[in-house]
């Protein structure tokens, strides 16, 4: 970390002086340092995620197998699949920017649970190296949805040790999940009534509920394929009386609603950024945020739409596929809210903004797609081809890591003190949009002529797609590049940021220091006005009346 | 500060109500053993099996974890715990149950 000089030459205490000892790092329990440990977890986990996908990508630049055995092929597409949901996407915004901000957003002086914030921190990259030892030392071919029997009868390899690491990375997101809701309840400062709560933390509560109520059931089901390899006991296994298809439904349950705890923190991070770069509170406040919690209830209830040809009953599938119909509308309830949003705002094209823009425009094309995938008839003929990795990589990658990449862009100032150049972050916004689409729209169409996933080879008629789909992945590529060099640089280089670079309205940016105190507030903030009151820059969002002599030293009310 | 003289005053019923608490979950592990090893029909074990699992975690639940003590926030929460048990068994056994319904040969 570099050290940052404030401007009047005088030092003030800040999160990263006030300690500089490795050990103050790795024994921190300040919600920002976890932040930042975090931060640094899930790049790492990125970049090796990416390095699969370079390797991927490569293999199917020409039509023969010519790179690797398709047994390397497997390993590479279970590598990049496994690191990339479990140790990047899950944890990627709440467990970074999530840790960072939301005590800060509700005038609270740290989580609730410190502790348990920086176990989940230990749990994570044990989860981590456990996961990536397995997936190094002979790999695992599973792919990352662990599918049985294949996973417990027949698959070599350490598929039981990855599942551990998967089993201790579940907790860590538990534990995120157990401290911001309690937070969230508990630790409000006065006058942050609910409705006056910024949007990403009520994204950030409708996140940790998925959390909550569903890592347990992935945790459990990936336990019991290990313990059926290990002690041969039939749960999933037709030969010894059990049912592949209940994993699919115990793995399913966890996992759709994953989806949204990639999304949903993304979709809060982009109600911040458009408010902020629109100069205007978001349109139709309550209705996205109730569309969150919406998002959160109804995606427990549309699992099977991952089994339709799976062998599941076509009645369930009738049902599931109806329910699944019904998550479009909260989520284009938020889509049009933004769009309002804009519309009347005064719009300022900074880096996070460009960003936010590019997660609208991909972000409604994977959801739209997931409609036809929704239906019955279509899902036949698309079921595991090309089709489906597009549309989850619009939704993940076109989605939620467009909204990180907003996110980083936008409280780096916060995070570290410097602003990054302007220009080469909105080069490197636009690189990422363009070759986004250049690598994965080619693969709708792929899907749809009927090229499955999962093969590292293809007939000839499919390689100029495929072709152009490696190039976009280049330029991707060097879109997730440029910004690593550029960010590093600002840490050394980068102008001092002023304390609200952005003019955003909020606590995190009204009050908190530019590198915000150990202890986030001096005083507690009293909360006067609700979130984005943009049309009154006049008034602070929050006051603080002079203590008056019965509280000075007095135990506080805090907490 | 609060929460410090709110565990003071539970204190002195402390140990004598988790070793109590104990004692009731090893009975009812007996019980589940004991059983185990009567030759019941299937469903009628299950149902036995089952009523005495509940019967344990409601109690694990209630005292060692506290919600009998708590808020009605925390019964809302544990209450979610479990209507999202349900959800899952519930939407799981309707494709059990409606997988032999298919109408149409062959399908
Ligand atoms: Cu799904």
């Amino acid at each position: 970390m570099a050290t940052i000089t404030a401007q009047t030459g005088t030092e003030r205490i800040n999160y990263l002086n006030v300690r500089t000892t490795v050990a103050s790092w790795l024994l921190t329990l300040d919600h920002k340092r976890i932040g930042i440990l975090y931060l640094l977890g899930i790049t790492l986990f990125f970049f090796l995620g990416s390095l699969a996908a370079a390797a991927i990508r490569l293999e199917l630049a020409t039509p023969k197998g010519d790179l690797m055995t398709s047994d390397t092929y497997n390993k590479m597409f279970t590598i990049h699949g496994v690191l990339m949901i479990f140790f990047f996407l899950i944890p990627s915004i709440p467990a970074s920017f999530g840790n960072f901000v939301l005590p800060m957003m509700i005038g609270a002086r740290d989580v609730a649970f410190p502790r348990l914030n920086l176990l989940s921190w230990y749990f994570y990259m044990i989860g981590g190296v456990l996961a990536t030892i397995a997936l190094l030392k002979g790999g695992i071919d599973t792919g990352w949805t662990f599918y049985t029997p294949y996973s417990s009868a027949f698959a070599k390899g350490e598929v039981s040790l990855a599942i551990v690491g998967v089993f201790l990375v579940g907790f860590s997101s538990i534990f995120t999940g157990i401290n911001f809701l309690v937070t969230i309840h508990k630790m409000r400062a006065p006058g942050m009534t609910w409705f006056r709560l910024p949007l990403f933390v009520w994204a950030m509560y409708a996140t940790s509920l998925i959390q909550v109520l569903g890592t347990p059931v992935v945790a459990i089901t990936l336990l019991l394929v290990a313990v059926e390899r290990t002690f041969g006991i039939g749960i999933f296994d037709p030969n010894r009386g059990g049912d592949p298809i209940l994993f699919q439904h115990l793995f399913w349950f966890y996992s759709h609603p994953a989806v949204y705890i990639m999304i949903l923190p993304g979709m809060g991070v982009i109600s911040e950024v458009i408010a902020t770069f629109s100069r205007r509170r978001v349109f139709g406040y309550h209705f996205v945020a109730f569309s969150s919690l919406a998002i959160a209830i109804i995606g427990f209830l549309v699992w099977g739409h991952h089994m339709f040809s799976t062998g599941q009953s076509i009645y369930a599938g009738i049902v599931f596929s109806f329910l699944t119909f019904l998550v479009a509308i909260p989520s284009a309830i938020k889509t049009f809210n933004w769009m309002a949003t804009i519309w009347k705002g005064r719009v300022h094209w900074e880096a996070p903004m460009i960003y936010a823009l590019g997660f609208l425009g991909l972000f409604v094309i994977g959801g739209l797609t997931g409609l036809h995938l929704a239906s019955l008839a279509t899902n036949v003929h698309l079921t595991d081809t090309y089709f489906v990795v597009a549309h989850f990589h619009y939704v993940m990658v076109g989605g939620a890591i467009m909204a990180y990449m907003a996110a980083l862009h936008y409280w780096w100032p916060k995070m570290t003190g410097r602003m990054y150049p302007q220009s080469w972050a909105k080069l490197a916004a636009l690189m990422v949009f363009v070759g986004f689409n250049l690598t994965f729209f080619p693969q709708f169409i792929l899907g749809y002529m009927g090229m499955p996933r999962r093969y590292h080879s293809y007939p000839e008629e499919w390689w100029a797609l495929n072709l152009l789909s490696s190039a976009g992945a280049s330029i991707l590529g060097l879109g997730y590049l440029l910004p690593a060099i550029y960010l590093v640089w600002s840490l050394k280089y980068g102008r001092i940021a002023e304390k609200n670079p952005w003019g955003a309205r909020g606590l995190e940016w009204e009050v908190v220091d530019t590198l915000p105190h150990p202890h986030n507030f001096e005083r507690t903030p009293i909360v006067t006005r609700p979130a984005y009151d943009y049309a009154h820059p006049e008034e602070p969002t929050a006051i603080f009346p002079a203590p008056r002599p019965a509280y000075v030293g007095g135990g506080g009310k805090d907490g | 500060m609060a929460a410090h003289s709110h565990e003071e005053h539970t204190h002195a019923q402390r140990v004598s109500f988790y070793a109590k608490t104990l004692w009731v979950l090893m009975v009812l592990l007996v019980v589940t053993v004991w059983a185990g090893f009567l030759k019941l029909p299937d469903w009628l074990g299950i149902a036995v099996a089952l009523t005495i699992a509940v019967t344990k975690a409601t109690i694990v639940i209630m005292n060692f974890m506290h919600v009998r003590f708590s808020s009605k926030l925390a019964w809302l929460f544990a209450g979610a715990g479990f209507f999202w048990l349900i959800i899952m068994f519930a939407f799981a056994f309707a494709d059990y149950a409606s997988r032999h319904w298919e109408p149409v040969q062959g399908w």
